[in-house]
Formats: structure tokens, sequence, C-alpha cells
């Protein structure tokens, strides 16, 4: 039998697992905490799989040292791999623990477990009276097979600390003789540091020490107050070299598909030889701005220099962040720890990773003392890696019975990925300003897409979600990063969705076809099937609505291998667009916390609309502009719509809930607003401009 | 040198009293329930009850809170005797990362101190000044509603 893949890199079963006497069981992932539940599912399945109870799974939080290397917490996977991985450890241990108890009980029957209380006819014992770390220093051998069992669900293990505000955030944690550090971050990221006189500064009496190399700058202070009160001093000295090197902020569409770009054929199906004949040719451009992460907490870390590296961080991806630490500072990586402690709510790659980088360089030059290193708001909403701008072009051919015969989507924009651990220098903003060891700053990476196999970056979700005959998706990545651009939750599967979608509604009206019954026209998988027709039901699909109001379908497989999602929404439309209801279906194979899943589905629905309403990031020639809540506005409680969710039952294997309903309710509500002023607002986000500019 | 009292014992905090109030109760009296999200009043994640109201605790100078009565979320309630909003947000798994419950928690027990009964578009109104970005509004509310019935 095959192992889950983690089993492959970390085979041993005391490396995920151990039994203490004291009545618990330590579980070890390389998942982190983002604010999704997963430490609570991965509890779940430990508890399930091993026959104990939840309170009595500790999980011990991911950290370079001891912990498994899983890579990143990214994509909606945790469940699929970390899960997998702790489903087959426990099913062994268990079994190894009742193999146990039998020769104990000198016994061939089946025993049963309980809480961790072994019993059989012949007596009773537990995990705990045999707890033995050394029966688990082996490997995982596949045997016997884990099975997924749906499970119930149980309250988040984090959320009590939440909400009695006890310290559990990372921006919570007090080292003994800790010190605070502020970064002084470039206007843009072309900028270069000409001067700064640093003098006046270095003699607050608060300040322990100004930093000052290349184009990075920062400044360390005994209290909090004092190194925000001095960084915004040397911000006021700063003299810099500001090119003009952003793009027209107002014609994104004309930059991107002008710009030099590494162009490919991503995938594409030709089941005819010769095409049959176009009744009709519909084709369409679509576009979104820099969408920002706009996490409510800004990114924070703390780090100790001494005879080695150690870092607090909520980075993603702690083993990658040590990589390019180690990278940064020329140190072996065994002489760098990351720990990883819970920020605040991760929607991608954002700039944990980064201050993770400012408060190493800021602690080598603290004399062994610990600092602690929190970006400003608005560093946090304008030098955060952004999810980047993109255009779509879809053209689609209809045959004279009204079947899609053709499908071509084309995309431009930068790529999706300038994660950390994987690039020839450090993929981190501070590197890029200055060399720690002296020398030039390193070079600063070019986004790149994850191959189209897990699932693609600008390409996410443009493989068609439908049976066409024929279809081909090309890519322009665009080479040129004027701002720097990463993963933002799902990728190009927000935009290519949308576009994708949008084209379906119109597609059905050409065809005089309802858009529910085109896309069951289209569609064979009943799994997909299932969502649609359920999503509709729960809509309330084909009943009347108010003037001024309308109702739009949305629909895709998340990265075409993950989870089912298909969302009615109904909008109004007034001198903005009000989202009123969502009524989403999904289908995420077996569930392991259904409260979890629907929490998931939800919220990715509702940054959703976030999005598409109101989300955009400004900027001039020389820097952003959108760096405070003012101009980067998100939506409020008052404009929240009701969302129901409906999970679809599944025996199919575990996929992620996280990133599935975010282009399905994009579309829907683009589709809404077609329904209710009869056109199609190809340009997110949907504010009454781009509303009013779509009728001309 | 400010007094006040902070969850109802009486603290003096040194120092200017152009201070603010959030910086005070995170790293003088190491009361890290309240969180810092803006630093400009904009998204409610520091929130606490000044003499009975929610104000954001980031832009209230030390000299504005003199003599006042300071309630954070760590004042609000605690496991042993929870405040009912705090049982109802766990009854509803109210939040995703949590990072802006404790605001929220805040606005929602200012809102019930005068609004024993509040309607569900009462309760969004009160809460628009917090933000959210995991997408747990209708949990919230929701949990709210229990609380205040």
């Amino acid at each position: 039998m095959t192992l889950p893949p983690a089993l492959h890199t970390t085979p041993r079963l005391g490396h995920w697992l151990r039994v203490d006497p004291g009545g618990w069981v330590e579980a070890f992932t390389g998942k982190v905490e983002l604010g999704q539940g997963i430490l609570t599912a991965l509890a779940q399945i430990v508890a399930t799989t091993l026959g104990v109870g939840v309170d009595q799974v500790r999980m011990v939080a991911a950290n370079t040292d001891h912990s498994p290397d899983e890579g990143v917490t990214s994509g909606s996977l945790s469940v699929q791999h970390s899960g997998a991985a702790l489903r087959q450890v426990c099913a062994e241990v268990r079994a190894l623990y009742l193999t146990r108890a039998a020769a104990a009980f000198a016994t061939t029957e089946a025993l049963q477990v309980d809480r961790g209380v072994i019993r059989g006819t012949a007596g009773q014992t537990s995990y705990w009276a045999l707890a033995d770390d050394t029966l688990l220093d082996r490997d995982a051998v596949g045997v016997p097979a884990a099975v997924a069992v749906p499970g119930v669900g149980t309250p988040r293990i984090d959320l009590p600390d939440k909400v009695f505000g006890r310290p559990r955030f990372i921006h919570d944690l007090v080292l003994p003789g800790m010190l605070h550090g502020r970064m002084v971050r470039r206007p843009n990221p072309m900028a270069r540091l000409l001067s700064v006189d640093t003098h006046a500064v270095e003699a607050r009496p608060d300040v322990v020490a100004v930093l000052l190399a290349g184009s990075l700058l920062g400044v360390i202070a005994v209290n909090e107050a004092a190194a925000e009160a001095a960084a915004a001093v040397l911000a006021a000295l700063c003299q810099w070299d500001e090119p003009e090197s952003l793009p027209d902020a107002h014609d994104l569409s004309t930059w991107l598909q002008s710009q030099p770009a590494d162009i490919s054929v991503i995938a594409s199906e030709r089941q005819h030889d010769q095409p049959p004949a176009a009744a009709h040719t519909i084709r369409h451009r679509f576009t979104r701005p820099y969408l920002a992460h706009a996490s409510i907490g800004p990114s924070c870390a703390l780090a100790q220099y001494g005879d080695r590296l150690t870092i607090w961080s909520h980075s993603q991806a702690i083993f990658n962040l040590r990589r390019d630490l180690a990278l940064a500072f020329a140190l072996p990586e065994a002489a760098v720890s990351v720990q990883h402690v819970e920020g605040a709510g991760c929607y991608g790659h954002n700039p944990a990773d980064d201050v993770a980088f400012d408060a190493a360089w800021l602690a080598r030059g603290a004399g062994g003392r610990p600092v602690r290193v929190q970006w400003s708001r608005a560093d946090e909403l304008g030098c955060a890696p952004f999810g980047p701008a993109m255009a779509v072009e879809i053209a689609a051919d209809l045959d004279a019975a009204g079947s899609i015969i053709d499908w071509r989507h084309t995309i431009w924009g930068n790529g999706h990925g300038t994660r950390p651990g994987r690039g020839s220098s450090p993929a981190l903003l501070g590197a890029w300003a200055a060399c720690p060891a002296g020398a030039e700053p390193f070079e600063r990476q070019t986004a790149i897409n994850p191959p189209l196999a897990a699932g693609g970056g600008a390409e996410r979700n443009a493989v068609p979600s439908y049976d066409f005959p024929s279809w081909q998706v090309t890519n322009h990545r665009v080479l040129a990063m004027p701002l720097r651009a990463s993963a933002l939750r799902s990728l190009g599967a927000f935009m290519n969705v949308y576009a994708a979608e949008l084209m379906m509604d119109e597609l059905a009206g050409v065809a005089g076809c309802d858009p529910l019954a085109f896309r069951l026209r289209h569609c064979t998988d009943p799994r997909a099937r299932a969502v649609l027709e359920r999503a509709a039901a729960h809509g309330g699909w084909g009943t009347p609505m108010l003037d001024g109001s309308g109702r739009g379908i949305g629909y895709a497989r998340y990265k075409n291998t993950g989870a089912y999602c298909a969302v009615v929404a109904e909008i109004e439309a007034g001198a903005e667009i009000h989202v009123r209801r969502l009524a989403i279906a999904c289908d995420v194979g077996v569930v392991v916390d259904p409260d979890g899943v629907a929490n998931q589905i939800e919220g990715g629905a509702i940054q959703a609309v976030s999005w598409v309403l109101k989300e955009e990031v400004q900027f001039d020639r020389a820097g952003v502009t959108s760096t405070d809540w003012d101009r980067y506005p998100i939506l409020r409680f008052s404009d929240v719509p009701a969302v129901n969710v409906d999970i679809v039952p599944s025996h199919a294997p575990s996929v992620g809930a996280g990133e599935a309903s975010v282009g399905p309710t994009a579309a829907a509500i683009g589709n809404a607003v077609a329904a209710a002023l009869g056109v199609r607002v190809r340009d997110l986000p949907l504010r009454a401009e781009r509303v009013v500019a779509a009728f001309r | 040198m400010v007094t006040l009292t902070v969850n109802g014992a009486a603290v003096a905090l040194p120092g200017p009293d152009t201070a603010m109030l959030l910086d005070a109760l995170r790293n003088t009296l190491g009361l890290t329930g309240s969180r810092y999200g803006c630093g400009a009043g904009n998204c409610g994640a520091c929130m606490v009850l000044i003499d009975g109201y929610a104000q954001p605790a980031c832009t209230a100078p030390l000299w504005s809170v003199a003599n006042k009565a300071v309630v954070t979320i760590e004042g609000l309630g605690t496991p042993d005797r929870p405040h009912r909003l705090q049982t109802a947000f766990l009854d509803h798994q109210a939040g995703q990362c949590g990072y802006c419950l404790a605001g929220i928690l805040i606005s929602a027990a200012g809102l019930l101190a005068r609004v024993p009964h509040p309607t569900e578009a009462a309760i969004r109104d009160a809460l628009d000044r917090n933000l959210c970005r995991c997408g747990a509004h209708n949990r919230i509310v929701r949990a709210v509603l229990q609380a205040s019935q």
C-alpha cells in the first residue's frame, strides 16, 4: 500500500506522535495554525484514529528543530496531507500498542480502546500505562490501512484564549530583556536611500541603536513607543531617489498586455481533428486589480541573535524561512531555529517572513538581546506582497444547437509566487534592500507560477470545469514586477472563475437557455451536478425577484481536482451594489469537522464579496497610496450578506475547504449584477464607476 | 502620572500623559488582550470600555482617561466567570483567527449595556467600527443575538 507523501520524507512514527504516561498524546505536525482551525481538525483525526479524547491530544506548535518538514501551509492541502499522514501514523501506533496489550493479556481477541483505555475480556490497561517511546522508534510501514471516517466536529482548541483575551498571538509574546524594533521602509520597491542623518535619533536616551545598510534602515529602542517615535523621526529625515517605476493604475490591462512575457500553452484538449463550424463566437476581456491581504493584525516577529539565530514567527513555511534566513545571514541552516507562533488571519504569502528578516537583522545589532518587530498598518497595506493584477480574455464558440465546441482562455499577469525557500536569493523584502553580509543587495526575485499539476498559479482554474470537446489555456507570465506579487487566497482562480462563469451566462443567453440548465448540459460529473442543483434549490433559482435585484450562479471545482462548489448570489443594485444572500453548496469529500468546513467556506465567500465589491490597491507612479483602512476599505458588518452553506455528504477523499468558494462567489455576484442591470461588468471591483462605465 | 481604574482596580500610569492607552495596557500593565491593528482608531481591534462606552485605545491619550473606568477584554469575564457574550461566542464558535474578537466583544458589551435586546440590524450597526477579515461576521452576530436573549 502507498504511504501518504509526508511519510516518505518523515517516516519515523516517533517524529509524529508521542504517548505520555501522564495521560495524553503529543502530536507533531509541520502545518501551522493560520486562523483556519487546522490544529483542531488534526487533533480530531488523531483522537478518532487512536481512540482517545480530543482533550487528550496536545498539538505541538511547529518548530524547525523537532517538527516534520511539511513545506508550506497553503493551497487548502493540510487536511489532505498532514491529516493523511497523522491518520496513518495513529493507525499504526494504535496497532502497535494493542499488540503489546494483547501480549500482556496473552490473548488473540480484538481489543477495544476508549479514551486511551484498552479493554479485553482478559483485562484492562491503557496507552498511558504502556507508554514507551522506543515502541515508536520505527518507520511507518503502511499497514494496517487507515480509513477516514466522517467527524462530528469539536470546539476549536484555540478559541477560548481568543475570547478571553489571553496571550496567544505572537504579538503578545514577551521575552526576558526584550527590546523593540521598527523599520523605515522604502517609499516604493525601486527607491534608493540617498542619505539620512541618524545622529539626533541615536542620541535619544531610549534608543539603543540605529542600523543602516544600503537602503535598509531600522531602529532598536527600549520600548515600543520609543521605537515607533524614533522610526517616524528617521522617516522624515530620509532623502530617497524615487523613480516613477509604477505603471498607470487606471490602465493596468494595457500595461499587462504590452509587457515582455514568458508565454506558454498550459493545457489543451482537442477531441476533433477538424473542429465543427461555429454558429456564434463570443470574446471578452476581464480584469482584476492588485489585491491586499489586509489582515487585521500587522505582521510581527521576534529574534535573538547569539551563538545561533532563533526566530519566533507566524510564517506559513518555517523550514523555507529558515533556509532563506541562513542564506541572507550566511549561516548554516543548523544555526537557525524557527518557532511558529500564531499570528492574525493569514490568506497567503503575507509579510510574516519579511518581518522575521527585519527582526533578525535588528537583533544582530542588539548585543544578544531579543528584539520584537511589528510592521505598521501603512507598511502592511503598502509593502506586503499583493495578489497580482490580471487580464483574462476568453473566446468561446457555440454550435447551432447551442453547445460550446471550443474555448480559448488567455491570461496576462505576474506569477503568483515569490515565497521564500525556493530561489537562489532570499525572498525576503529586507534582503532586497541590503545584504546583511555587506555586499550588494540580493537580487529581487520575479514571481513564478506553481505547475498545473500542483494547482497552477495564474492559470489556476483556467482549465474549464466543464466537458468542452476542445479548449486551450495560454498564459503570459509578465516578467516586469513593479509591485511585488505573490500568493493570495485561491491565486488566479478568483479571476479565472469570474471570467469563465460570466462567459457561461452570456453563452447561455445566446443559446436561449437558462444559465443553470446550460451548465448542466456541459457537465456530466455527478458531484458537480449535485452542488449546482443544491445551490440552485437553496438559492430559490427560477423564482421571481424584485425590480433592481438580481440572482446569479457561479460554479467551479477548485484546482479542477479539489472541492466542488456552487453559489447562488442575490444582489440589490442601488447607488452601489449590495450582496444580500449567498446560497452555497460544496462537496469536500469526507468531512473531518462540519462546522470547520462551513466556517471556511463562508469565510472565503465573504472575503470574495469584499474583493468583488470594494477592493483595489491604489498607487501613483511613485508608490502605493492605499495605506490605511479609509483608502483600502474592506467589507463591514452591515454589508455582509446572509450565507447558507450546504455540505454534500461524500465518501471521497478529504480535500481542503478554505479557497473553494472564492471564485464561484465572485462569479455568482457578477452574474447577479447582469441579471439586475442587464450589463456585464468585466472589470473588478464592482464599484459604482465601473458599473456605470460598463453601460457605455 | 495618570490615575484611573482598569478592570475595577486603581492604577497609576507613569510616563507622559500623551502616551496612548493601548501602549500602557499592553506594555506597562501586561494586558495584551486588546490588540493593535492600525493605530488610527479605524479597525476596532483595540476597543475597550471607557466609562461604559466602547472606544479604541490606540488613539486615546492617557490624559483623556484620567479618573475614568476602563474595562478590557480581560475584565469582561474569565473562563470561570464568563460574560454571557463570551459564552455565546464559544457556543457559536464565532471566530476564525480571533485577532478581532476582543474588540468585537467589547463593542458588543457596550451595546448590550445600553440596549439589552437589540435587533440584528442594530447589532450590525454597532459592530460596523470593527473589522473582521476572516468572514466570521454572521456567526458573531448570531452569538450577540443569543447573548441578548
